[in-house]
Order: structure tokens, then C-alpha cells, then sequence
């Protein structure tokens, strides 16, 4: 199926770049979640693709846009804010739930808890 | 020409994208853990917001973008909700 926007071409080789360039860096942060060893080495690797494989590709979109109705056109900034502002919150939400979980079981993968109050005493950990 | 090459550019792009999304699919099938196939389904729907906006370049409409802030949105409060269901046992206290 060849469908494409009709773009001078010089928009049209910035374009295709920037869009082969995000899909190939968020691939490869992909193949990182699926042959790194434990979770901690793990939940790294996405985060290739939610900065700059999404800022390549918003990247993208917006030339794209921009130079199809011939004036600026960044409502792709708005998934750009928000995308940037919320991973870091949930994977370091992911990261303390799966530390706090793998600390209860008392694995070997985490160092222990050095602040943790000495023993039963469950209250002021956060 | 500039055609063809957006169009063969696209359309690499896209494919990549499934097989990033493949293989976020094939951490959730397999993960050892539960934060394993949360942090996958993170992953998942990172990649298929991606591929929602390489359609919106390709057709040249909106509609493919607001779907795409749809799913962001979503997989936010959703990865966010699952983190606290695995910390706490609940999620709303």
C-alpha cells in the first residue's frame, strides 16, 4: 500500500528519517526489556522509547503537519509534556513496588534495607 | 519520488514498531514476575502510541493523533494503578 502525504522533498527525506530513526531506537529498547537478566536491568531499556524514539517521531509529525497546511501545527508538544512528565512517576513507582516486594521476600538481588527500623516495626516505612 | 520515499520510510517504521510491540507482547507472556509484565504493558502501549501516530503521518489527518493522547493518557493511569495494586494489595485505600 504506498500512501503518503505529497511533501516537497526535502520535508519528505527529514520525515522519513526522523520516523525510521524513533522506530529503530524504540525497537532496540524493546529488545533490551526482552534479553536483559533481572527486573532492575530491565525496566531501563523503554525509556529509549519514550524520549527520544517518541521525540523523533513527534518530531516528525510535526514538519510533517506543519508543511502540509503550510503553517505551524505543534499540538504534538502536548503528548510530548505529558509522555515526558509521567514515565518517570510510574516507573519509579513500579521500581519501589517491586524493591518493597522482592525486600518482603527476602531476596538476594536487592541490597537490604538500610534505613528500615531494626524489626516489627512496620510504621514508618513509606 | 518523495512519495515513494516517505511512503517506503513509513512503512519500515511501522513494521519496526510491531516488532517492538511483538516483543513487548512476548515479556508479558513470559515475564517471571507481575512488575515484569507491568513494566512490559508500559512498554506495549508506549509502541502502539508510536505506531498510532505513524498512521497520522501517513493519512495526514488529526484523528490518529487524539487517539494516540487517548492511549498515553491510559497507559499512565493504568501502569500507575497497577504499581499500587503491586505495592499495597489495593488500589484505591
Amino acid at each position: 500500500m504506498i500512501q503518503a502525504p505529497d511533501l516537497p522533498l526535502w520535508a519528505a527525506i527529514i520525515v522519513g528519517l526522523l520516523v525510521l530513526l524513533g522506530a529503530a531506537i524504540t525497537l532496540i529498547g524493546m529488545i533490551g526489556l526482552l534479553r536483559l537478566g533481572n527486573f532492575y536491568e530491565r525496566i531501563h531499556p523503554p525509556t529509549l522509547g519514550t524520549t527520544l524514539g517518541m521525540a523523533c517521531i513527534l518530531a516528525a509529525s510535526m514538519i510533517s503537519f506543519s508543511v502540509l497546511h503550510s503553517r505551524p501545527m505543534v499540538h504534538e508538544i502536548l503528548i510530548a509534556t505529558f509522555v515526558m512528565l509521567t514515565t518517570p512517576i510510574t516507573l519509579m513507582l513500579l521500581a519501589r513496588a517491586a524493591l518493597y516486594r522482592d525486600r518482603s521476600e527476602g531476596s538476594k538481588i536487592v541490597p537490604p534495607d538500610l534505613t528500615a527500623p531494626p524489626a516489627g516495626d512496620e510504621q514508618n516505612r513509606t | 519520488m518523495s512519495i515513494l520515499i516517505l511512503a517506503l520510510a513509513i512503512t519500515m517504521a511501522q513494521i519496526l514498531l510491531a516488532l517492538a510491540m511483538g516483543c513487548a507482547a512476548f515479556r508479558i507472556l513470559r515475564g517471571p514476575r507481575a512488575q515484569d509484565r507491568v513494566l512490559a504493558m508500559d512498554g506495549l502501549y508506549v509502541a502502539g502510541m508510536l505506531l498510532l501516530l505513524t498512521y497520522g503521518i501517513q493519512t495526514g489527518r488529526t484523528l490518529f493523533f487524539e487517539s494516540a493522547l487517548v492511549i498515553g493518557l491510559l497507559g499512565f493511569a493504568s501502569t500507575v494503578a497497577l504499581a499500587k495494586f503491586l505495592m499495597r494489595g489495593e488500589v484505591i485505600e
